[in-house]
């Protein structure tokens, strides 16, 4: 079985959800796109208020080498262009659509395609008209990622399954309810990759899923499956593909530089549906969990849905939750309102009554080395806290603080609750605009 | 939405670990060894281990009021030490040796320095030393009211440097002259062993150090092959508790793997040297708290290559 070294056990809490199968969320009747759910340039809007938009039109184009498309997921009017809050905690740009109800959708919209007709121009171009992003998190464009300067030096496609967030399950949903997409969408990728063998990499801990897989894809030459140990962070990028492979690679480096190419699962089911049934990247799966609920659920929720109507799938709260997290709770992120359009960028919804880690109290590090055995990437978390609280960014760099990868391990298993990781992320930024300014004092 | 919602960075949860649940657990450990030095050498040893702690208990507590920080004795940190200290004690000894041993270690070696994880040696430690150096006399005290059974009063050791033979099985059993919690090998053992399953502390340290000295004593004393030897020199003069209950304290103990290891051997070697050409056989305990003067340089030497990255 493979695995990778260090990490640490969370309690997975995936019993919750898990056996809830993914539900279909209405969409509400204003629908909000912000221009910027993807890492890099910003979409320009394309349409004017007042006109009328279908399903699956492009409302934002993207704007730049790396920048994605934004479809309009109903059919309706352009109410307004404004600033509107989004996931990402500032107010940015968004289209408001009034939805009408109707699902009027594009030309084409639908209609089954063969991939092994298309070129690999073609899908690239499927891919890239259809808005899809690296789901997993990232929001990376996927037609950028597809596109590496040697295709032919990438030997491997890598389907992340691993899941290894605690209470997450929408991807597990995925696998079992759609694995003949999973497997399509991955034919498609690996059109575009002559020398790559795809590979879907499952935790241990969803033995179904990965026996379902296993069996849909026996007879296929170039897809294969592998079962991989419990462990946190094991859906990390670079500790994905050391269990698989054995290659390392660091933190100025990407993937395909090691001849990798990782996708998460509804990325690649995502261009499934794009490439196979021409149907572009309109909804998210999400997994709506957390001991505020009533219930608990997996949703397919269409991208602008607000994220108010989602949560009356499960009836709304059972209690008035004190912490809301978009995205799972070792690295998701922590938000302040639910009046928020569904974007991209959206992961799963976690709310707890109480928040776990409102009243830490932290006391002296006891240099127990926890934090040593459990950063999957062989740092010193506590030498690098202190290293950052001294500002020492030399310090910080020669303790190898930029590979971190921010995965929470440290912080979880700290028994003196020392603030490990936020430290480092706000260390990220930091060390970047010191080599900035070193840099820049150089060239003077 | 409203103003009760906490918003932090990740993570958003965290183990249910803390300093008091680890404590706990090295005092579990410590338990088989203190029940059995109780049992062996009787009641002055129990009132030895109870004021002790409580010696250590209070001058926590006291300090922590002078200095108006709030009192940190629930993390249960002074108990160990305080235990750790008395389990270091001869049988016999005057109730104010471990008393003062006991203030020394909590004031001296480890509040004044900013209390626990700011000190750099060893406080039990530095309390079993101060007292050895104040009163060597009856810190080398052995002899005991209680152990008639035993032929002679002198310690393993010091039989062994007389080249004569111990008997094993007093050793591994307990039935030896020492200080109250070093004395069995085995409830030393079996505290370990929960240590380690528990994965409270880690096998380099230990591991490394007994490879290290066993290997370091059959190289260089004449009596590579005599089991009897190799085997005293093991179990006898508190080894085995130092290298589990003192060497692998977190705070003055290295933090990377290969630190741990380095520091694991230089500990054997320099405790074989010590034994080997040394007058004196305390010095188990002065070999550590040098060692821990260079902690942090053997950290800074020893930092881990990050997974990815190339080895400078
Ligand atoms: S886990 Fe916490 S207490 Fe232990 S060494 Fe790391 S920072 Fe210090
Ligand atoms: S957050 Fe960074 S330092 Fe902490 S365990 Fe993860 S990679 Fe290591």
């Amino acid at each position: 079985m493979y695995t990778f070294k260090h990490g640490i056990h969370v309690l997975d809490k995936k019993e919750l959800s898990k056996d809830k199968p993914i539900r279909i969320v209405k969409p509400s009747n204003i629908m909000v796109y912000p221009m910027q759910q993807h890492i890099g340039a910003k979409a320009k809007h394309c349409v004017k208020v007042g006109d009328r938009v279908l399903l699956g039109q492009i409302i934002g184009t993207a704007d730049g080498f790396i920048s994605s498309n934004v479809l309009s997921t109903v059919s309706g009017k352009v109410l307004s262009i404004e600033d509107r809050l989004t996931i990402l905690g500032q107010k940015s740009e968004c289209i408001v659509i009034e939805n009408d109800g109707k699902d009027d959708a594009i030309e084409g919209y639908g209609i089954e395609r063969d991939y092994n007709s298309l070129s690999a121009e073609e899908i690239i171009k499927i891919i890239k008209d259809a808005g899809i992003v690296g789901l997993g998190g990232a929001c990376f464009p996927t037609h950028v990622k597809l596109s590496p300067k040697e295709p032919q030096s990438i030997d491997y496609i890598l389907v992340n399954g691993a899941e290894c967030e605690p209470y997450l399950t929408s991807d597990y949903r995925l696998m079992i309810e759609e694995t003949e997409l999973l497997i399509k969408g991955l034919q498609c990728i690996l059109k575009l990759f002559p020398n790559a063998k795809g590979i879907i990499c499952i935790e241990d801990n969803k033995k179904d899923a990965y026996e379902k897989i296993t069996s849909s894809c026996n007879n296929i030459a170039n897809i294969e499956t592998a079962l991989m140990k419990t462990k946190y962070p094991q859906g990390g990028e670079r500790q994905l593909i050391y269990a698989i492979t054995g290659r390392k690679f660091n933190v100025s480096m990407l993937p395909a530089d090691v001849g990798c190419i990782v996708d998460n699962i509804d990325t690649v089911i995502s261009i499934g549906n794009a490439v196979c049934k021409s149907i572009p990247l309109l909804r998210r799966i999400m997994t709506i969990s957390g001991d505020a609920f009533k219930d608990y659920a997996n949703v397919s929720v269409r991208l602008g849905t607000n994220y108010k109507d989602v949560i009356d799938v499960v009836d709304g709260f059972k209690d008035k939750p004190e912490k809301i997290i978009s995205g799972g709770p070792m690295m998701g992120q922590a938000i302040f309102t639910l009046d928020l359009p569904v974007s991209k960028n959206s992961s799963a919804l976690i709310l707890f009554k109480k928040d776990p880690i409102k009243n830490l109290k932290i006391t002296n590090c006891i240099n127990c080395g926890r934090c040593v055995s459990a950063c999957p990437i062989n740092l010193i978390p506590t030498r690098m806290l202190k290293a950052a609280k001294a500002d020492n960014y030399e310090e910080y760099i020669k303790l190898y603080g930029t590979e971190c990868i921010n995965c929470g391990s440290c912080s979880y298993v700290c028994p003196t609750k020392q603030p490990l990781t936020a430290y480092f992320t706000y260390m990220k930024s930091a060390v970047r605009d010191y080599q900035k300014s070193l840099k820049e004092k150089e060239a003077k | 939405m409203d103003n009760n919602i906490y918003v932090q960075s990740s993570p958003h949860i965290r183990d249910d670990i803390n300093t008091r649940l680890i404590m706990l657990d090295v005092i579990i450990a410590l338990l088989p060894a203190t029940i059995w030095g109780v049992l062996r050498f009787g009641m002055h040893s129990l009132l030895i281990i109870i004021i002790t702690v409580a010696t250590a208990i209070i001058s926590e507590t006291l300090f922590n009021l002078i200095v108006k920080k709030p009192n940190s004795i629930t993390d249960l940190s002074c108990v160990v030490t305080g235990l750790i200290l008395a389990l270091n004690m001869p049988s016999e000894i005057p109730l104010f040796v471990p008393v003062v041993g006991a203030v020394f270690s909590i004031i001296i070696a480890k509040m004044l320095f900013g209390g626990l994880g700011q000190n750099f040696i060893n406080p039990a430690l530095a309390g079993r030393c101060f007292c050895h150096i104040s009163f060597t006399a009856l810190m080398n005290n052995f002899k005991s009211t209680m152990s008639v059974d035993v032929y002679t009063s002198a310690t393993p050791l010091s039989l062994l440097k007389e080249s004569k033979e111990v008997n094993l099985l007093d050793l591994v059993f307990g039935y030896i002259p020492g200080t109250i919690g070093e004395v069995s090998a085995i409830c030393l053992l079996i505290g370990a062993i929960y240590l380690l399953v528990k994965k409270v502390i880690d096998f380099k340290i230990p591991l490394f150090c007994l490879i290290s000295f066993v290997v370091f004593i059959m190289l260089f004393s004449n009596k590579t092959t005599n089991m009897n030897y190799i085997m005293g020199e093991l179990f006898g003069g508190g080894l085995l508790f130092a290298v589990f209950f003192m060497a692998t304290d977190y705070v003055t103990a290295p933090i990377t793997p290969l630190g741990k290891i380095l520091y694991g051997i230089l500990i054997g070697v320099l405790t074989g040297i010590f034994r080997l050409y040394g007058k004196t056989n305390e010095n188990l305990s002065y070999v550590i708290l040098i060692l821990n003067l260079f902690v942090p340089l053997i950290d800074s030497l020893t930092i881990p290559t990050a997974f990815g990255r190339e080895r400078k």
